[in-house]
């Protein structure tokens, strides 16, 4: 292990929703600076609710969360939500502001950036995204996928430590999900996507894990977890039809 | 999908109107407004320099008199109001074509149709020559009650959202053989509209949420705050300045 602090570590991080259901029992994981995770898990695995604590929506009610080294909690609410970007997966309830400019601004803003300053962060999570022309254009008139990358660079402006993204590759085009996809590749900041999309997974991330009833069910090279068809149907993962993980890369 | 149409009210253009910075035109056209209404109804001939002032103020930004004529519609419920009152009107009746009207009735529905027709135009100018976003920032840099701001700004962010997701609930009744006919049908529309006030509440909730991510504490952060220069404000007075010396001079004839 290294001596950096990980970009993010759980440890026995348990949840019951307030009305009593049980949602995580005990996750550990650790997410080392720059690497590209996968988090697989069938519905009702607990995958939203894990990553709604990772910026401290909801707060642990067992175990704790840390973000490069500092940990969630009320007070330092504020830096873990600059650290952790938390992409959602309807582009539509992320971009809530009259134009592209000012959903951009927002986070950075928030974080008390102005005038120049800010203007250039704008620019820059735009150039990010390979985006730099929609920036005066309201949010509504932009293609689904263009929008997905737009909300990506909402979070990138506020320069995060870790990048989370729930399911990236929904409702887009087949272009849309390879324009994303060199997005993502050309960004150096880690990465936890949680998704279903399990070649989507295997194409961008060299580790995954399987969170399922609630707990780290595998953690391991995506390549070995996807070929794995034993594990897979243990946890209610299935490849697409046809899809077969070759032996050796590309 | 969710293709953006223009707003109808908003009329593009490059004109000394439409250039006004929105935190000079807001309070222009409110002023203009209280002027009118604080005019004594019998000087007839201040609400005809009213209007010309606006017919002037139309020219400039070049709002041609037939955008403004079809805007006007949304003035007819006032119209019938007004209409009605010399009818219904008490007190001294006077004969006009051979109808028996009331003279106070005929007074009002003159004071309500003169001062709403001058306020509705100076509104439709103002709408015309302003991006609603705009409107909203001037709003934001007047320092109005922020929540009101940004209530307001999320309608109109999600508006074409949710009018597509009518659109989409829609489309799904008629694909499985529903069309509303007659009375009868209302207990779904019913439904349809609760089912689409508790998705927009949902909606609502997730973009809090992703709001909060982005460290957002309960105040827009106010981004772009550029004040307008003096000269800005001198030429927005203008219209006011040029109604109040009007008014001045019709309170000095009454």
């Amino acid at each position: 292990m290294t001596t950096v602090s990980p970009s993010l570590r759980v440890s026995e991080l348990a949840y019951a929703y307030p009305d009593g259901t049980q949602a995580l029992f005990g996750v550990d994981l650790t997410i080392g600076r720059g690497e590209r995770v996968a988090l697989l898990g069938p519905n009702g695995a607990g995958k939203t609710t894990l990553v709604m604590h990772l910026n401290g929506i909801l707060t642990a009610g067992h175990g704790s969360v840390e973000v490069a080294g500092l940990p969630v909690r009320k007070d330092t609410l504020g830096e873990i939500r600059r650290r952790v970007g938390l992409v959602f997966q309807d582009p539509d309830d992320q971009l809530f502001m009259p134009t592209v400019r000012e959903d951009v601004a927002f986070g950075p803003a928030n974080l008390g950036v102005r005038g120049p300053e800010l203007e250039l962060r704008v620019k820059e999570a735009l150039e990010l995204v390979g985006l730099p022309d929609v920036i005066d254009r309201p949010p509504h008139h932009l293609s689904f996928g263009q929008r997905r990358r737009v909300a990506v660079a909402t979070v990138l402006a506020m320069r995060p430590e870790i990048l989370v993204l729930d399911e990236p590759s929904s409702n887009l085009d087949p272009a849309s999900r390879r324009e994303l996809a060199e997005v993502l590749r050309s960004l150096d900041v880690t990465v936890l996507m949680v998704t279903h999309d399990l070649p989507y997974a295997l194409e961008l991330c060299e580790r995954s894990l399987i969170l399922s009833g609630g707990v780290i069910a595998a953690d391991g090279p995506t390549r070995d977890i996807l070929g794995d068809p034993g594990l897979l149907a243990a946890h209610r993962l299935e490849l697409p039809y046809g899809f077969v993980v070759a032996d050796r890369p590309y | 999908m969710g293709a953006g149409h223009r707003h109808q009210l908003y009329r593009p253009g490059n004109t000394v109107v439409h250039r006004l910075p929105p935190q000079c035109k807001l309070p222009a056209v409110a002023a203009f407004a209280v002027v009118v209404v604080a005019t004594p109804r019998e000087v007839f001939w201040a609400f005809g320099v009213y209007a010309l002032l606006l017919a002037a103020v139309a020219s400039v930004a070049r709002v041609p008199a037939s955008f403004m004529l079809r805007r006007m519609v949304i003035e007819v419920p006032f119209v019938v109001f007004a209409v009605a009152l010399p009818v219904i009107g008490l007190g001294e009746r006077v004969e006009v074509l051979g109808l028996s009207l009331s003279a106070q009735g005929l007074w009002a529905a003159w004071n309500i149709l003169a001062k709403a027709t001058l306020g509705v135009m100076a509104s439709i100018l103002l709408a015309a020559t302003t991006e609603p976003r705009m409107m909203l920032l001037g709003a934001q840099r007047l320092r109005l009650p922020s929540l009101l701001v940004q209530i307001a700004m999320f309608m109109l962010r999600y508006m074409d959202v949710i009018l597509d997701e009518m659109r989409r609930m829609r489309v799904a009744r008629e694909s499985r053989g529903f069309a509303a006919r007659d009375v009868r049908h209302l207990p779904v529309l019913a439904k349809s509209a609760g089912a689409l006030f508790i998705r927009s509440y949902e909606r609502g909730e997730r973009v809090h949420l992703a709001m909060l991510s982005r460290g957002y504490n309960g105040s827009m952060p106010i981004m772009n705050d550029a004040t307008a220069s003096a000269r800005s404000w001198a030429t927005a007075a203008l219209l006011p300045a040029a109604a109040l010396a009007t008014a001045v001079l019709s309170w000095s004839v009454s």
